[in-house]
């Protein structure tokens, strides 16, 4: 009952919104989320240690995996609404946009929540399909919701790239099922996600390895990994910042957690060797591209689009890994790396609206002029790079050890090499933001209201308490990584 | 129906679907391309249709008159808006002539055939000497979105390779899960339209519809 609960909130919260956008629809949109993320919280504690939860006729299944990923998506998706709330109101005041147009906004906010709740409490990998699917459809408009020239271009080039990689995935789906239909066993042609599991000893090793990269190339391009990036950062930068906090944060780790299944399977049918390899080019490629276009970068925006590409390399290289300690220090970085990003997008927009620009030369010494602002982009610079004490320490730290563990030297120097560019590449572009010299148009700040800073402050803090320590998370961490590894 | 009689029919439609590709690198007026897309979404439901009559089952044939009807008739009437949206819908200036085109396509096929050996040893005999063809068409479908420059081109484009994936999902596994496929169809009449008002605001904001014109973002 529960997950059926968690996947109709933010469903009744989108029939809400159909009616001409006011504050008060928002306000519903957030509270539909925040319930989303407690009874998130209370899933956990009923499946972190008994038996998965089963739903709708054996449609949903939630273990420790997927409700650690409810959880993920519903603090996310509460800064994100929150946020929604001013960016409309703003919007709508500043008259380039309707209140027509906003209800479409917040439809389909909503509806891009509960396709990525569906994505991750499906039982079927062919439902979970549907549902990466599904969210490509839902933010195509809100990437374009501005309007603009180059917002159009980027929802362009979103849907048709994400639109022809998640056919690639559909392929490798359909390939799967072929592997099921021929392993014999007692379930033969199932979708399953346990049946799949149970089954994968029997399955065409030829058609797995031919499905898995297939697989690999269509969640990945949802990923974001290189080569298959080149949307990411233009979707990114030109989405509304809530949209940009939604799908930077959650939605990357939603289609990788997709690739964790696919990986569980393939490591039973062809052992470790082969879904490694894949992962470790991916993660490697991703790297080596974010580090070489971060140091260049004049948009703001795009800096921190780029900066996911990075996280989402290092999640790929500790996924490669694959022991249970990798894959739980991947979760806690997949929770940090959501929270970290989104405050940043967040914050980004504000400043994108205080000084309607998003070129890093154009804006400087924010730490002076907009101290709440200034201060809170700098806190988020911090925890994403990966500083002590923030969440994203320990795990970029344990995802090192592990790979090393198994392995993996040779990739985790690389990634070192690529960590300590983008860390350099990225504080010379924080320091000119930051602080940078007095600039002419020093304009009288307008301080920024408490409703926007104090859910960002937050998040911060969450992801900090999480890096001092993660005893809140630490049994669910390790039960959803033993879900997936052994 | 006899065993023979049904190898030679899938072999011809899962063929028509083939040669639509064909004809779509071939032709460049965008009316004829919407043609030979409808033509190919219903070869695709006829392959569903004979498969589904051949292994007696009911939801296979349920599939394929709900193929036809996505792919045949719902998506093309979508796409021929917006070539009357645009009368100009003519690929002017295609990145590759039309004979090269032709070879290119030709060449795919074989690559097709190759990709293709080790899922046409796993599926039953009659459908799984074509699986190819599938492969060859969404490799085709790639070729049409690479080297194209309008924007109902690229939609085409995504949907050759789509209707690649469905020939080989159909021919190859005993039929997909009814889910999947309701799914799969679902998403992409979504995709097609969600394409469509893109492709008419880009119209309205832009004026000409051509992808070679989005050079707005770049590093």
């Amino acid at each position: 009952m529960l997950p059926v609960v968690i996947l109709a909130l933010p469903l009744v919260a989108a029939g809400a919104a159909v009616r001409p956008w006011r504050p008060w629809v928002g306000w519903v949109g957030a509270s539909s989320v925040a319930c989303v993320l407690v009874l998130g919280v209370v899933l956990a504690a009923r499946v972190v240690s008994g038996a998965p939860l089963i739903a709708l006729g054996g449609l949903l299944r939630v273990d420790a995996l997927s409700a650690f990923m409810v959880i993920v998506i519903g603090s996310v998706a509460l800064l994100a609404t929150w946020q929604s709330v001013r960016y409309l109101t703003h919007e709508i005041g500043a008259g380039r946009c309707t209140r027509r147009h906003a209800s479409l906004y917040a439809v389909l906010v909503q509806a891009f929540v509960a396709t990525m709740l569906l994505a991750v409490l499906a039982s079927n990998v062919g439902v979970l399909w549907v549902a990466v699917e599904a969210t490509t459809v839902t933010t195509t408009f809100l990437v374009g919701h501005r309007g603009t020239a180059k917002a159009l271009e980027a929802s362009w080039k979103y849907i048709v790239i994400c639109s022809v990689g998640i056919a690639m995935a559909f392929l490798g789906t359909v390939l799967v099922y072929l592997a099921s239909e021929h392993a014999g066993g007692s379930t033969p042609g199932d979708l399953d996600w346990t049946s799949l599991m149970r089954a994968a000893r029997h399955l065409n090793p030829g058609v797995m390895r031919l499905a898995l990269g297939l697989l690999l190339l269509g969640y990945g391009t949802k990923v974001g990994l290189a080569p298959m990036h080149s949307w990411l950062p233009d979707a990114h930068s030109q989405a509304p910042a809530p949209v940009s906090a939604l799908m930077s944060g959650v939605l990357l780790s939603v289609a990788f957690y997709a690739l964790l299944r696919f990986e569980a399977i393939a490591n039973r049918t062809l052992g470790v060797g082969f879904p490694r390899l894949l992962l470790v080019i991916g993660g490697l490629l991703s790297l080596l591209v974010a580090a070489s276009l971060l140091l260049t970068q004049r948009d703001y925006k795009r800096m921190l689009a780029y900066h996911s590409i990075e996280h989402m390399g290092l999640v790929a290289l500790g996924a490669a890994a694959a022991s249970p300690l990798a894959i739980a220090a991947v979760l806690l970085h997949v929770l940090g790396h959501g929270l970290a990003k989104a405050v940043l997008f967040l914050v980004s927009g504000e400043i994108l609206l205080v000084e309607s620009t998003s070129e890093i030369a154009q804006v400087r010494a924010l730490l002076t002029r907009r101290p709440a602002l200034g201060g809170l982009f700098a806190a988020g610079l911090i925890a994403l790079l990966g500083l002590p004490p923030f969440s994203l320490f320990i795990s970029e730290f344990n995802m090192l050890r592990a790979e090393v563990q198994t392995g993996l030297v040779g990739p985790a120097s690389v990634a070192l090499v690529a960590m300590a560019v983008i860390f350099a590449a990225v504080m010379a572009h924080g320091r000119h933001l930051l602080l940078g010299g007095a600039s002419g148009s020093a304009t009288l700040p307008s301080p920024t209201p408490r409703m926007v800073t104090l859910p960002l402050v937050g998040g911060l803090l969450t992801c900090a308490v999480l890096g001092v320590s993660a005893w809140p998370l630490q049994t669910l961490l390790v039960a959803a990584a033993h879900v997936v590894a052994r | 129906m006899s065993g023979s009689g049904f190898a030679g029919g899938l072999g011809l439609a899962a063929a028509a679907v083939l040669v639509c590709a064909m004809v779509i690198v071939w032709r460049r007026s965008a009316t004829a391309i919407v043609h030979a897309l409808a033509l190919q979404g219903a070869s695709l439901g006829t392959v569903a249709l004979l498969l589904g009559l051949h292994q007696r089952s009911g939801v296979l044939v349920l599939v394929s008159v709900l193929v036809v009807a996505v792919k045949g008739a719902v998506v093309p009437r979508l796409l021929a808006r917006v070539v009357a949206g645009d009368p100009a819908s003519r690929e002017t200036a295609p990145l590759v002539n039309v004979p090269a085109s032709l070879v290119t396509a030709g060449a795919l096929s074989f690559l097709a055939y190759a990709v293709a050996r080790p899922l046409a040893a796993l599926a039953p005999p009659p459908s799984g000497r074509l699986v190819f063809m599938g492969m060859a068409v969404l490799l085709i479908g790639f070729f049409v979105m690479a080297s194209r420059r309008q924007a109902i081109s690229q939609i085409v484009g995504l949907l050759l390779v789509d209707n690649g994936i469905a020939l080989v999902a159909f021919l190859a596994t005993a039929g997909v899960p009814l889910l999947l496929e309701l799914g799969a169809s679902l998403d992409v009449m979504l995709v097609v339209v969600v394409l469509r008002v893109l492709a008419t605001r880009m119209q309205s904001v832009l004026g000409r519809v051509d992808i070679g014109q989005l050079r707005e973002l770049h590093d």
